[in-house]
């Protein structure tokens, strides 16, 4: 029997051109099925109390180390993390699948908070290439800047970026929603496969280039296309989610999301043609 | 991989040397095979300053030839002779190392004709010549290469410098960058990336009469700004050209007497961190060398795909 609650999502879905099946493999079906993935929990999660609270100086810590104490403090029931003293180091706040409220008082380095699932995270500072890289779900603040490769491969989840971001932004992005309140460097998007990207300012070049699906939401100036991008006309659906996400993302007050831009993949490319491997080395 | 570090004090002088440690030092895991530094010091402005070496550093690591250490005296001697004869007179010379060498020296003529005359003398070349460039470079950290050559010491205005990771040349001083930016004095070049058309490029400044002292696909930038400049570019022209006329993946830093400058490609496959105030601007391949300098809270940020910037002191 159909589920009506599915059926009416996957009807939203579908009129924003948005893909809407259900990926196959055990792991996968528990993290998008919509009904699911609010119920789900990693085997070994930690039950933490959010009005526990402490903090947590790394100044002087390894990333390894940082993330045993990151570790051990949610053993230990707390559920809100205050880490001090980042200073830029790598690898902080990585692999962590539990509910949390983590807050970075200062910048991370590479990699800062990949392959998470569930936390909710707020850096005040900024963060360096591949931040939130894998990113299955939860929520991801930066108030500053952010570098290169920002939320690669990421499959769910808001990962939200006050600033500035640099090249190859949502670069294989599978998944979740990338907002960024100003500009963006060259190949935004760049291969993505689904999900959702939301530029406010500019873009660079190449925007989109090779997308496989996807949507790309920009504000600004338009750098150039990248191969197979085209534009889209946008929907009332485009319009009341962009309002929706941007308030969530405590970005964009008074601003205009009906004049944005709108990219999504043109499918044009060879990958999208009925030709089997043998027949197009014929028609080469 | 190779991590690039550079800083410009404006208005003021700083102590660069320890300064440039500190960030590179940060960035040892990017590139531990050797470590260079292009400090702008505090010098009078009346004397040459030439770094130069003889021979090769043969220790642990090393992808050099090992040989007799007496050579490096007869080569030196060989140096101390064409200077006489080139009409150059040397004020101070210290030996900082059985194969390098720091001369201050008077010489008013022209600086391409006699670096061809110096370096025609068998393994010897000039790291740089300039008023107030010193350029340093050696296997090992950068704590290592500063205290052999005594900089934590030095002060200046600004500095570049370079942790690398060798993948197109050897373990070797004449592949560490920074690379002087023959025959302009007080030039100096490091690079992060690679370059896929350097032997294009290579033959046809090698015809227009440039020189080539190693095989590092990155003393092509150095030579090729030269080259630009020599034809009456300026810096920053010389910079925004070579976004097209060099083909791969590169973020580079370039410095002169009174200027330093980043230029990173259009696809942007480089990182970089900068930060950028009134009076200080550092940067780095990662944020923590920025903030081996500065370690209260700053905002930094990645320039984009294709920028070039230049400031002055």
């Amino acid at each position: 029997m159909a589920n009506l609650k599915t059926a009416e999502k996957k009807t939203k879905a579908q009129s924003m051109g948005l893909h809407t099946e259900v990926l196959t493999g055990k792991t996968q079906q528990k993290f998008f099925n919509p009904d699911e993935a609010e119920n789900f929990f990693y085997w070994g999660a930690y039950d933490v109390d959010f009005n526990k609270r402490t903090d947590l100086d790394v100044k002087d810590m390894d990333c390894k180390e940082a993330n045993r104490r990151i570790d051990e403090l949610m053993s230990q029931g707390y559920g809100t993390i205050v880490i001090k003293n980042p200073q830029g180091k790598h690898s902080l706040g990585v692999g962590i699948l539990n509910k949390l409220n983590l807050i970075f008082e200062g910048s991370l380095g590479y990699f800062g908070v990949g392959s998470i699932d569930g936390p909710m995270v707020r850096i005040n500072g900024r963060v360096g290439w591949s931040c939130a890289e894998n990113m299955m779900a939860g929520k991801v603040v930066i108030e500053k800047n952010a570098g290169s490769c920002f939320g690669a491969a990421i499959r769910g989840g808001d990962l939200i970026c006050k600033g500035s971001v640099g090249a190859r932004t949502g670069i294989d992005q599978k998944g979740g929603t990338i907002i960024v309140g100003g500009d963006a460097g060259a190949f935004t998007g760049f291969m993505m496969q689904r999900g959702r990207i939301i530029i406010m300012g500019d873009v660079g070049i190449n925007l989109g280039d090779s997308m496989y699906d996807g949507t790309i939401y920009v504000g600004g100036k338009i750098g150039s296309y990248g191969s197979d991008a085209i534009e889209s006309p946008m929907t009332k659906s485009d319009i009341d989610w962009l309002k929706r996400k941007l308030k969530v993302a405590e970005l964009g007050e008074n601003f205009d999301v009906s004049k944005m831009t709108k990219v999504v993949a043109g499918k044009k490319l060879w990958n999208y043609d009925a030709l089997e491997p043998t027949e197009k080395k014929g028609a080469i | 991989m190779c991590g690039i570090a550079g800083l410009i004090h404006r208005g003021k002088s700083s102590n660069v040397g320890s300064e440039l440690q500190l960030m590179l030092q940060a960035l040892k895991h990017r590139g531990p095979d050797s470590t260079g530094y292009a400090l702008y010091a505090e010098n009078d402005g009346k004397n040459f300053i030439m770094r130069f070496k003889v021979g090769e550093n043969v220790g642990e690591g090393s992808t050099s030839v090992n040989e007799d250490a007496s050579v490096y005296d007869k080569r030196k001697k060989l140096v101390d002779n064409m200077l006489s004869e080139l009409g150059a007179k040397v004020i101070k010379e210290d030996q900082l190392t059985p194969y390098s060498f720091r001369y201050e020296m008077e010489f008013n003529n022209d600086l391409m004709e006699f670096s061809k005359k110096i370096e025609s003398i068998e393994s010897v070349e000039i790291l740089s010549i300039g008023k107030s460039l010193e350029l340093i470079k050696d296997l090992g950290d950068a704590a290592a290469v500063s205290e052999r050559y005594g900089l934590g010491e030095v002060k200046g205005t600004h500095a570049i410098g370079h942790a690398r990771m060798a993948t197109e040349s050897g373990v070797d001083i004449k592949s560490a960058h920074p690379f002087w930016g023959y025959p302009f004095s007080d030039v100096s070049v490091v690079h992060n990336g690679q370059l896929t058309n350097y032997w294009n490029n290579r033959r046809v400044l090698e015809n227009k009469g440039m020189r080539f002292m190693s095989e590092c696909d990155s003393e092509l930038i150095a030579v090729y700004l030269a080259e630009k400049m020599r034809n009456g570019a300026t810096l920053e022209e010389g910079m925004k050209d070579s976004l097209t006329g060099l083909d791969g993946v590169f973020t580079y830093f370039v410095a002169t007497k009174d200027s330093l400058g980043m230029a990173k490609d259009t696809m942007a496959a480089k990182p970089l961190v900068l930060y950028e105030s009134d009076d200080l601007v550092a940067m780095g391949s990662e944020e923590i060398a920025i903030r081996s300098i500065l370690p209260h809270e700053i905002d930094t940020y990645d320039p984009f795909d294709g920028e070039v910037k230049v400031w002055q002191i």
